[in-house]
């Protein structure tokens, strides 16, 4: 390329000569092996022969390769200055063929970037130069090169399938100093491969491969992002107006070690393509790392490499853009500002964007609280400690080692945000917390370390706290009644804002020295009321009130307070400091009007965590193509039977659209039935490894909230092709069993089929035609010997200790055009009902056995955990004050106690029965590896082994348990997922978590629209009373399945006038002329007042 | 954990594709009949040949094929901390035979009646691979001796994190208790004459990394005789030729 050539001159010398407009550097180094004697020098010649320049140097080395080197060095330094040459072509004793080009602007910056570097990792790192000067025919003496080199032409040590340059590795190693568990110090030594294969993701950068771009095509300035930005202004990146930032994988590194889900959200950032974030591995590339210098900390080394890259990006782009380091770190600033590189903070980043409604998004500096609490309490004196300091974790993880302090997750109870709970493992209870000031800032969720207060204290701190934390408690809502022990107050809350004290406390209680990890996220609600201030827009103080009660409020700086007052906002909270009462944190975005039904319901799904984005098209993409009929193909696959002249029918609710069982029933010759349960063949569609799986399991199941539905799998699938509606032809996965007219099952088969469902009835229609005598078609008759079936097998059931449990559920019946709800009313279960629900549960168990056979340690089950004696106390307390004995040894003995739970009037059964079920705990989805036989008991069911099959519309479980089944009969492969029992317990987890949510979700959309209904429709009715409390009591209204407090006394006077017994479970005014006791039948109003504007809350009165 | 990051690198700066560098070097245990030293990324093994000679203990004799022996020890300084290892333990004995039964499918041991040919390799330095080093090392040793052979027996290993398929593993990366495929080929042959795997891997994968471990065992064998070659040149040199 440059034209070299060799000349051979008279004296036998070989010379190179330059051609125009080259310059050859002639350069020499010699060392005798001693120190004084090594020296090197240089003449730069023109293509005429000229002597440009030269220069001579003494060094302390004694290795002659080296000299040579540093002569090259040296040339390279100096011959450009002062000759002005672009083109130079070396030549010295080693590398006769050696040539520089200085090509471009971008490759003279890399050589002398080169020579910085060497400057600064001297004295053995010189030989970064080597890296250029390395000749093409020396192969041997890049070892001498104590670690540093350049591959020559190694497309051997390399498989490059995919890249089509070769890339040129350096190889360095990486060295540091760690501690192992068991606290033996080790020196680590990794390889670490720097390359120059990264690109810079600028798409209208020359050099580099702009395939993988992700920056805009003409940005005016990049932004660079330091560690301490994506940590606390996620919420600003997340916003689309912030865009063309290069994030460092450095800064995504420190991210991670700091806050996981932080790094979560901005990898999701990176990885949406809507988005221009690009992600640069700067710690790869080769110009851009940098090594820790001598009494760096690893910090400052980090900060360093920021640098180092933001300065690579603004030279590599050249002049065409603006490259902006954002920091908020001081030092880091100063020091980029003295480099020459353009940085700024996020505040005055943001300042210029001028756009008023992203300042609201930006998380305050500390420094600035002080200002901020001025303007709320108007009290003096209010710049105290509040909370005590959280313990530095070196003395907290030293605390838990001797065992003075435990570690727990902490749970806020959810009707008392003023008690919570921590489960330690350490002393194998829970510890109870009460109070804020013992609470110390703790939010729900957080990982904290606990002290357990003397024992003395555990009874007067409660109730000190208490009664100090007056002022901000609210008193309990009216809500739904709960159905299990999850999602019921956890020990007896405390009713309104008196200041007594639950009599009994036998558990422990702490107080929280330290938090071990945040549990931060952000939260629904709305501001508190409060005046405009005087000049509107401008910045404004607000307190955030979270519709969640176990959060406690949240300090915001808002300039939109004209705006958000009457919203659903969510905000997320940044910092909790010691002088202050409430943590303060910063505006995301809106909702919607407070109140509105649509934001309301919205602020349901984002509170309970549930997707409702419309499924993207790569998800679609996996959908057969519609319309959707069986195929000859599916009728000639072996593994498939043809059932379609059965008579399979569905019972379902009425309107039911995504049809997910089917059943049929015939007489056999020999006087035995044969029973088929027949569920959609949803695995047929929904494969293993594709978007539309990873989809589906995530959102782990349907959503039915009470005028929508939140779809697991897209609506083709849901409402068409997989569901088994009358008259077409759908795949199946069926349990075929033979079964004695006694019920007793013979022979269980399992099977893929085809089915033509002839009727899809609904649950009304069912019983109608099995009431009625008249009627003796087919299907009628088939209906009636299931249900005779069906009676037997939930006899023995029963006999085996099954609980009937009871729930209140209601119904609502909606009008189609407001979507508002006309009537509510109970939930009705009829004799078809529970026909159907004993075949499902049969064919579960069915197939339970059949996948925990094939595969012990990874099949998923079902499993609903025996209850303590603890969690059935309220109920025996309750019971005992009527009179009645409940024995709770085993689940038979409480059902035939229950049975036997008769009162005078016909809801007493139920109302028992109710109140049993909420002391249990939810049944939950576990892999079987995980625990041992013993532990898999169904406790409700009084199944030894049970799991989910029958609806994998709609549940996700039951599509691993298809999947699962089919395996097990050999008919597919086992998916990866099930190989890695981690995994498949992850996957059980987040089932778990979405199942618990979806329900949350469905009660607290029952809630919504219950206080929609009541209104415009103030009632009077019929309630029971559950729970006395000191100042009133706990009504459960049946008709509405809602459960309220009923104060006997206002809230600000103490409860003189009434007191409480225990034993009875009564209360009793003081004179005893009127008195209340658990269960008694009560008479209330039932109206919607407004306490504050906006906030609506169902307040129930005693006529 | 990440060990494949969706930039595409791995811890070390890797591509999932790519080796870590490799080294080779010839004769460096002067005594032996042919010895190497082959180094992959920090993993660093020598490996001495003795032989063909006199099998030493004459019952173990075999009259139509030669003896080949093989012992597999690793340095006491070989891992971070610095133990002592029993000689002869489960592990050193399973890779002894393992690198045996691989030489020996490529050594035309029917050529050499009633000798015995010992090869030794010793683990250095130890960063994960040690087996497939091994084996590369042999290699270079054995065609040192001047043994003959079918073919160059090279060995490559590859594993499967992160739902990528990984070429050549480093420590970090195998203790990640994934999937760890060591593979021998003989690259001119295309045989296998070894794959090892640990754990489970569903068979469409496997085929996806063993192809892998064959494109490195491949990439190895075209180092080794260009190592050869380079050998072979010097010693024309030294001769004066």
């Amino acid at each position: 390329m440059f034209g070299q050539s060799i000349w051979k001159e008279d004296k036998g010398v070989t010379c190179l000569h330059a051609q125009n407009h080259q310059i050859v550097v002639h350069v020499d180094g010699s060392a005798f092996g001693y120190l004084d004697a090594t020296s090197f020098g240089g003449l730069p010649r023109d293509s005429g022969g000229r002597w440009l320049m030269s220069f001579y140097r003494e060094a302390k080395i004694t290795d002659n390769l080296k000299v040579e080197l540093l002569a090259n060095l040296n040339g390279l330094k100096f011959s450009p200055q002062n000759t002005n040459a672009t083109n130079l072509t070396f030549e010295s004793w080693f590398n006769r063929i050696c040539s520089f080009g200085f090509r471009s602007l971008s490759f003279a910056t890399r050589v002398s970037l080169s020579l910085f570097q060497w400057r600064l990792v001297s004295p053995d790192g010189h030989v970064v130069v080597a890296c250029f000067s390395l000749p093409r025919d020396l192969s041997s003496p890049s070892r001498v090169l104590l670690g540093y080199y350049l591959l020559p032409h190694s497309p051997n040590s390399l498989t490059q399938r995919k890249a089509a340059s070769s890339a040129a590795i350096m190889l360095h190693n990486k060295s540091f100093v760690k501690k192992t568990k068991g606290g033996k110090v080790m020196k680590q030594v990794r390889e670490h491969y720097l390359r120059d294969d990264i690109y810079c993701g600028a798409p209208f950068c020359t050099v580099c491969d702009s395939s993988s771009a992700r920056l805009s095509a003409s940005p005016s300035t990049i932004l660079v992002v330091d560690t301490n930005v994506v940590l606390n202004q996620i919420d600003l990146l997340e916003n689309p107006a912030i865009d063309d930032v290069v994030v460092l994988s450095i800064v995504l590194e420190e991210v991670k070690n700091k806050n996981m889900s932080v790094y979560n959200r901005m990898r999701s950032i990176c990885s949406n393509s809507m988005r221009r974030f690009f992600v640069f591995s700067n710690e790869y590339h080769r110009d851009t790392y940098v090594k820790e210098m001598s009494g760096e900390t690893k910090n400052d080394r980090n900060d360093r490499a920021i640098r180092v890259a933001t300065q690579w990006y603004q030279n590599h782009l050249g002049g065409a853009v603006k490259v902006l380091l954002i920091t908020n770190d001081k030092e880091n600033k100063r020091k980029a500002s003295e480099e020459g590189i353009f940085a700024e903070t996020v505040e005055s980043y943001v300042k210029s964007l001028d756009r008023p409604d992203l300042l609201d998004l930006l998380v305050r500096p500390a420094s600035e609280d002080v200002d901020m609490e001025e303007v709320e309490d108007l009290r003096p004196s209010k710049r105290k400690v509040i909370y005590s300091e959280h313990k530095p974790m070196s003395e907290v993880t030293s605390g838990l080692h001797r065992g003075i302090y435990h570690q727990g997750k902490l749970r806020v109870n959810r009707y008392n945000p003023f008690e919570a709970y921590v489960g330690s493992e350490s002393i194998g209870d829970e510890i109870i917390i009460y109070g804020r000031s013992n609470m110390n800032r703790a939010f729900d969720g957080d990982i904290v370390a606990i002290e357990l207060l003397p024992q003395e204290q555990w009874q007067e701190v409660s109730s000190l706290s208490i009664a100090g934390e007056d002022d901000e408690d609210e008193g309990d809502g009216v809500h739904l009644a709960p159905n299990s022990a999850d999602n019921a107050s956890r020990t007896i809350p405390q009713l309104g804002s008196s200041g007594q004290v639950n009599a009994v406390s036998s558990r422990p209680s702490g107080r929280i020295v330290g938090i071990i990890k945040r549990n931060w996220h952000s939260y629904c609600g709305s501001l508190e009321p409060m005046p405009l201030p005087a000049g509107s827009g401008g910045i404004a103080h607000a307190l955030f009130v979270s519709k969640d009660r176990r959060i406690p409020k949240i300090r915001i700086q808002t300039r939109q307070l004209e705006n958000l007052s009457d919203k659903r906002i969510i905000v997320a909270v940044d910092s909790w400091d010691r002088q202050s009462r409430y943590p303060s944190g910063h505006y995301v975005r809106t909702i919607g009007e407070i109140g509105d039904r649509e934001t309301e319901t919205e602020v349901v799904l984002i509170e309970n965590d549930i997707n409702t984005r419309p499924f993207s098209s790569q998800v679609l993409a996996c959908l057969p193509p519609l319309p959707w009929s069986v195929s000859s193909e599916d009728l000639s696959n072996p593994i498939r039977q043809d059932l379609r002249r059965l008579r399979v029918f569905s019972v379902d609710p009425p309107g039911c659209k995504d049809i997910d069982d089917a059943l049929h029933c015939h007489t056999l010759p020999n006087g035995n039935f044969e029973v088929g349960v027949h569920i959609a063949d949803v695995t047929n569609f929904v494969h293993p490894d594709t978007p539309l799986d990873d989809e589906a399991a995530q959102r782990g199941t349907s959503v039915y909230l009470v005028e929508r539905r939140i779809d697991m799998l897209p609506k083709p699938l849901t409402e068409d092709i997989c569901s088994l509606r009358s008259d077409v032809e759908r795949l199946a996965f069926s349990v075929i069993w033979e079964m004695t007219p006694e019920a007793d099952i013979i022979s269980t088969r399992y099977t893929k089929t085809v089915i033509k469902s002839s009727a899809a009835l609904s649950y009304v229609e069912a019983q109608a035609r099995m009431d009625d005598s008249r009627l003796m078609d087919p299907i009628t008759a088939d209906l009636r010997n299931m249900n005779s079936l069906a009676k037997k097998m939930r006899l023995r059931r029963i006999e085996r200790g099954a609980l009937t449990l009871a729930s209140a559920e209601v119904k609502f019946q909606i009008d189609t055009e407001t979507h508002d709800p006309l009537d509510i009313g109970m939930y009705q279960i009829r004799e078809a009902n529970q026909m159907v629900e004993e075949f499902m549960l049969a064919a579960n168990v069915s197939v339970a056995q059949q996948i925990l056979k094939s595969f012990p340690l990874c099949s998923l089950l079902r499993r609903h955990p025996t209850p303590t004696r603890e969690m059935l106390e309220p109920l025996l307390r309750t019971a005992a004050a009527v009179g009645l004995h409940l024995d709770v040894t085993s689940s038979k003995a409480l059902a035939d106690s229950l049975d036997h739970a008769v009162g005078d009037d016909p809801y007493f059964n139920k109302l028992i029965r109710i109140l049993a079920t909420r002391c249990m705990t939810q049944a939950v989805y576990f892999c079987s590896g995980d625990l041992s036989p013993p532990e898999y008991h169904h406790y409700g069911l009084a199944a030894p082994l049970y799991t989910h099959f029958t609806s994998p519309i709609r549940r996700y479980a039951d599509v691993i348990v298809h999947r699962l089944l089919a395996a097990s009969l050999g008919i597919s492969k086992l998916p990866s997922v099930f190989q890695d029992r981690l995994q498949l317990t992850s996957v059980a987890d987040n089932l778990n978590y979405r199942h618990r949510n979806a329900q949350y979700a469905g009660r607290a959309s029952v809630e919504l629209h219950t206080l929609i209904y009541f209104r415009k429709r103030p009632t009077d009715t019929e309630g029971r009373i559950v729970k006395i409390r000191s100042n009133g009591f706990f009504v459960f209204v049946p008709k509405y399945g809602i459960e309220g407090p009923v104060y006997l006394t206002k809230a600000e006077k103490g409860s003189g006038e009434w007191y409480v017994d225990e034993q009875q479970q009564k209360i009793k005014k003081i004179d005893g002329s009127l008195s209340y006791s658990v269960l008694q039948t009560v008479q209330i109003h039932m109206e919607v007042v407004e306490p504050q504007p906006n906030r609506p809350k169902l307040q129930l009165t005693l006529i | 954990m990440e060990y494949v990051s969706p930039e595409g690198l791995r811890l070390d700066g890797r591509r999932p594709m790519e080796m870590r560098q490799i080294r080779a070097e010839i004769g460096a245990v002067s005594k032996a009949d042919g010895s190497a030293i082959f180094e992959m990324g920090n993993t660093k093994v020598i490996a001495a040949v003795y032989g063909p000679r006199e099998v030493q203990n004459k019952s173990q004799q075999i009259n139509s094929h030669a003896l080949v022996r093989c012992e597999y020890s690793m340095a006491n300084f070989s891992t971070g901390d610095r133990m002592r290892k029993s000689k002869g333990d489960r592990r050193s004995t399973e890779i002894s035979l393992v690198i045996r039964q691989t030489m020996e499918a490529c050594i035309m041991t029917h050529l050499l009646p009633r000798s015995q040919i010992d090869i030794y390799v010793q683990v250095l330095q130890a960063d994960g691979g040690t087996r497939s080093a091994c084996i590369n090392a042999a290699t270079l040793a054995l065609a040192d001796a001047g043994i003959p052979m079918r073919d160059l027996v090279t060995s490559c290993s590859a594993g499967y994190l992160n739902s990528t398929p990984l070429l050549d593993l480093n420590y970090v990366e195998d203790s990640a208790g994934g999937p760890d495929v060591t593979l021998g080929i003989l690259p001119k042959l295309d045989k296998v004459t070894l794959l090892q795997m640990d754990s489970k891997l569903p068979i469409d994968i496997l085929e996806n990394v063993m192809q892998l471990a064959i494109e490195g065992c491949k990439a190895i064998a075209n180092y080794i005789r260009e190592i050869l070659l380079e050998n072979t040149k010097q010693l024309e040199y030294r001769r004066g030729v």
